[in-house]
């Protein structure tokens, strides 16, 4: 896919202009030529006026409303009803009368499940689910303390992992050359202020700046230790989650996955009984979590990892506070409205987790030039982290990094290498073959820039 | 009072099942035939069955029978079958006026509770004799092949054999099996219930089978000589069954060390869900050893198997002195000390065999376990109370009541230390339903209730004619009888019988095995108003 094919842009077509249709829709206007389908009408015109976008009301599902967003040219349908079996009929009738990209979003499993078993099913070419993918993103930084968004490239073989650097970490008011002292792992950038600077060997590292550093897992697990020292290492963290969502259920269900036993609390009797049906690693609790009588008595305040999981962004924000208060390590809140993210992150919540976001992060994947294998986004928007691999016609193709790197705009930091799923410490003099896959930093100002020299 | 009962439509299948009945007792007709035998006491009861049957069947038109006709026709099923299986005893011991002449008048059986007596304890499979000579001098070959006969067709459940034969039961059969199968509820293990029925029947036959050869196999090579046919096939349909009659006045002890460790597995899996048996049948052997009852159930039988084991090899186990007017004299003792005491394979062997014997319910004994001392006396006791699995044919409390009870009693103290947490209680990874664990609850409840109620009953009676039994005696004999397991203590021995006790204590055991067997609850409904009316 690419942002033009000669004259004109790639259409996307958007079905159901919900919190999600609509954050997908405003992320591609400027650059996609954009239908979005919604039986709405109120909203149809809304959208109309706030974007630059087609908007239509109908219904997604039917081929005359498809005919008219005109799916015949269209490269890629997007369907993000709040309905599962809505958004696959879509495109499975979209399959059927086109040949565009089809991308569903689901919030049950079982039809991710079903889609993983046999890809071509339902018609869909790309699934992606909601609550499962907040989850993961929760997840992974669950074992890595003080890590404040984690993502996987290359298969797992490398990790991006975010960390803020509190007063009394070792690490604070060192140098970059003495903080890292991990072969496989690359300071890809610090962020102060909200700016992005790419670190030197003589760069100090002050309290309350945040590291990005790419590496192998076990770097960066060596890493997180070394700048939270008295934090519980892996399995042995106390994970609390509290609210039985979807998001929530996932999340104890991974961590179950992974060796973990975390406790969950959820007001619902008849949900909490669910999921202590589903969960049987888990400890199912029935109690109002703002009740600080119950969280003293089970010890809460002691937990390493407090997840809030509720159905409002109010709830996880006092949730979040209140655990902090007990003495909370690290607190996740899930977020729905996404501008809220910085927000509560700037009152008090350590890690915040919108999973509108995410979901565009991922769908971002299929819209992106170059053939990204992957790519995360660093703080919404100021900085990319793309895994590329890399073809013969590549500035990296054949060359040592020192030289690619100084034909590059300041801004890009190459932070590690696989070929043939063995990891590789990228060095000034290391030569990058083709087929090798490179995971790289970029900020976002030179993104455009850099994205189709690499 | 008008009735919401179709009693018309439970008692119509009764009888049909009463008229099948004649089948199977023309088993131990051939048998009186081939030893010359009278074989009065056979066709007249065949005559009746058939009679009796064919005429409840004229009560009602339709066979059509909802949840509560169910209760009642499983329950009266049991109950005219047990009548109709006393006939043969009766006729045999008293004969009948101008037909036929008494052929053993010296039979206990000639008191018709003691037929009846016998006859429930057969059909339930419990065991528990009023014979009082077990041998071939006081009754035919063919009534005792009928005795033993009564315990394998009441294993497996007459009415599940019903469901499986008779296509006018395939509606209801679910509700029916579910009524007189042992444990909570049944597993349906194909969309038929008919074809589950015979699923199982067909295991059942298939083991019993294998048995009767395997035990007549060690006869012809010679490791029991006292294993002919009739024995091998009389054994091999007690067995299977956990039914735990023998023609033989000692039981198992009878028999040589090679038999007894032969009976041994096949009592283990007549205590083990024959559902299991049918997955190992269609290329699922996983599902048996993965079972969680199954491993609890194995688990269960070796740990008391091994504290008894040890017990009785350094001679804890075992008494010193043999008590004056027991069942067993000093020369006795001093044989089993002797072989028992340092003894590894026969400590081990005795300590298996009756483990294994009372948990599952059979009731076979290879030695006279009234030589057992008290502490091991009480670690059979214990052992009356577990019972074999669920859909076994075993009975008692059940294994996976147990463990269903030990998980949920794990939760309270759990829960007592964090109220709030919900924990379901997992059974082989799934969550039990609350309501079934109340159930569970209630059963064991009732049945401890009935046990403790039972034995008082029965030790005041004995008191009342002046027989002499201890507290222990009582309680086994109780436990024995509502567990469906066969032999107690002292009196009620295992070489011993139920004889001594007063006509009303024996009827009242007649209906703690009847109750037992059905397994309380099914029985005891019919005894509530709420049951007839609306």
């Amino acid at each position: 896919m690419g942002y033009d094919r000669g004259w004109s842009l790639v259409r996307v077509i958007i079905i159901g202009a919900g919190q999600v249709g609509s954050s997908i829709a405003a992320d591609l206007d400027h650059t996609h030529e954009v239908v979005v389908i919604d039986c709405d009408s109120e909203r149809v015109d809304e959208l109309n006026y706030s974007l630059d976008v087609l908007a239509i009301n109908g219904d997604g599902t039917s081929v005359e409303t498809l005919e008219e967003a005109g799916i015949d040219s269209a490269d890629m349908v997007i369907a993000s009803t709040d309905n599962d079996e809505t958004n696959i009929v879509a495109c499975a009738t979209a399959k059927a009368i086109s040949e565009a990209f089809t991308i569903a979003r689901v919030k049950n499993t079982e039809y991710l499940r079903t889609w993983q078993r046999s890809e071509k099913a339902f018609g869909v070419d790309f699934m992606v689910c909601t609550n499962l993918l907040a989850a993961e993103s929760i997840v992974r930084v669950v074992g890595l303390p003080a890590a404040r968004d984690v993502d996987p490239f290359a298969g797992g073989q490398v990790q991006m992992a975010e960390f803020e650097i509190d007063d009394d970490s070792p690490v604070a008011n060192q140098t970059v050359r003495e903080a890292d002292r991990f072969d496989s792992l690359t300071f890809a950038a610090i962020l102060r202020n909200g700016e992005v600077t790419i670190p030197r060997g003589d760069t100090v590292i002050s309290p309350g700046d945040r590291v990005v550093v790419i590496g192998s897992p076990k770097s960066v697990q060596q890493f997180a230790a070394t700048i939270a020292p008295e934090e519980s290492p892996g399995t042995a963290e106390e994970v609390v989650v509290v609210g039985g969502s979807e998001i929530g259920y996932h999340v104890a269900r991974l961590l179950e996955e992974r060796g973990f036993k975390p406790r969950l609390v959820e007001h619902d009797a008849d949900r909490a009984r669910e999921l202590a049906e589903l969960l049987p690693g888990t400890i199912v609790m029935e109690s109002d979590a703002t009740d600080v009588d119950f969280l003293e008595r089970e010890h809460v305040g002691d937990a390493d990892l407090v997840v809030a999981a509720l159905d409002s962004d109010e709830k996880n924000l006092l949730v979040t506070l209140l655990a902090g208060r007990l003495g909370v390590e690290r607190t996740v809140a899930v977020i729905d409205t996404t501008p809220y993210v910085e927000l509560f992150e700037a009152v008090g919540v350590d890690i915040g987790v919108s999973p509108r976001e995410v979901v565009a992060e991922e769908i971002t994947r299929f819209t992106r030039e170059g053939g990204a294998e992957n790519v995360a986004l660093i703080e919404t928007d100021k900085a990319e982290v793309l895994e590329i691999e890399v073809d013969p016609d590549s500035i990296l193709a054949g060359t040592p990094i020192r030289e690619s790197i100084a034909a590059l705009p300041e801004g890009v930091v190459i932070g590690a290498i696989t070929r043939r799923r063995e990891f590789i410490t990228p060095r000034g003099d290391t030569v990058i073959e083709p087929g090798d896959h490179v995971v790289v930093f970029v900020d976002s100002t030179v993104i455009g820039d850099v994205s189709p020299k690499l | 009072m008008k009735l919401r009962v179709d009693y018309r439509a439970s008692l119509r299948l009764v009888g049909t099942v009463l008229k099948y009945l004649a089948v199977p007792l023309s088993f131990p007709l051939v048998v009186s035939l081939y030893y010359g035998e009278s074989v009065m006491p056979f066709v007249v009861t065949m005559g009746l069955t058939v009679l009796v049957g064919s005429g409840l069947e004229q009560l009602s038109e339709s066979s059509d029978i909802g949840a509560r006709e169910g209760f009642l026709m499983v329950a009266a099923t049991w109950f005219a079958v047990t009548v109709v299986g006393a006939i043969p005893f009766l006729i045999e011991a008293n004969g009948i006026p101008f037909v036929t002449s008494a052929i053993h008048p010296e039979s206990t059986l000639a008191n018709p509770v003691n037929a009846l007596f016998e006859s429930m304890s057969g059909f339930t499979t419990t065991g528990a004799t009023v014979l009082g000579d077990i041998s071939f001098d006081s009754h035919t070959r063919g009534i005792m092949m009928w005795r033993q006969l009564t315990q394998w067709l009441g294993g497996m459940g007459i009415v599940v054999l019903a469901v499986a034969i008779l296509p006018e039961l395939s509606v209801g059969g679910a509700q029916l099996m579910d009524a007189e199968a042992p444990g909570p509820g049944i597993e349906k293990l194909t969309p038929r219930i008919a074809e589950t029925a015979r699923a199982l029947w067909g295991a059942y036959l298939g083991l019993t089978v294998l048995e009767i050869v395997l035990l007549y196999g060690l006869n012809v090579t010679g490791f029991a000589p006292n294993m002919d046919v009739y024995n091998a096939i009389a054994h091999g349909l007690t067995t299977m069954p956990t039914g735990g009659f023998s023609p033989e006045a000692r039981s198992i002890e009878a028999f040589s060390a090679a038999a007894q460790w032969v009976i041994i597995p096949f009592m283990v899996a007549a205590g083990t869900n024959f559902a299991l048996f049918w997955h190992v049948l269609t290329g699922e052997p996983k599902k048996l050893v993965r079972d969680t009852e199954f491993k609890f159930y194995l688990g269960v039988i070796g740990v008391i198997s091994a504290i008894l084991a040890a017990v009785l090899f350094l001679g804890d186990g075992l008494v010193s002195v043999a008590p004056s007017g027991g069942t067993y004299d000093q020369l006795y003792l001093e044989g089993v000390r002797n072989a028992i005491i340092g003894g590894p394979e026969s400590s081990l062997r005795q300590s298996v065999f009756q483990v294994v014997s009372i948990v599952t319910t059979t009731g076979y004994a290879s030695m006279d376990f009234n030589a057992w001392s008290a502490p091991t006396q009480y670690g059979l006791l214990f052992a009356m109370f577990i019972g074999g699995s669920a859909g076994s044919t075993g009975g008692a409390i059940k294994i996976v009541r147990w463990y269903v009870i030990l998980k949920s009693l794990r939760r309270e103290l759990f829960t007592t230390a964090h109220p709030e947490a919900i924990r379901p209680v997992r059974l082989a990874g799934r969550a039990v339903d609350e309501r079934a664990i109340r159930g569970i609850y209630a059963f064991t409840l009732l049945y401890l209730v009935l046990f403790f109620v039972s034995t008082g009953l029965v030790h005041l009676d004995a008191a009342r004619i002046g027989l002499q039994v201890s507290v222990l005696e009582s309680m086994s004999a109780v436990a024995a009888t509502l567990g469906n397991v066969g032999p107690g203590f002292g009196v009620v021995g295992p070489m011993g019988s139920y004889l001594d006790f007063s006509n009303s204590s024996k009827l009242y055991m007649v209906l703690l095995m009847w109750v037992g067997r059905l397994e309380i609850l099914p029985v005891l409904v019919l005894f509530t108003p709420e049951y007839w009316r609306r």
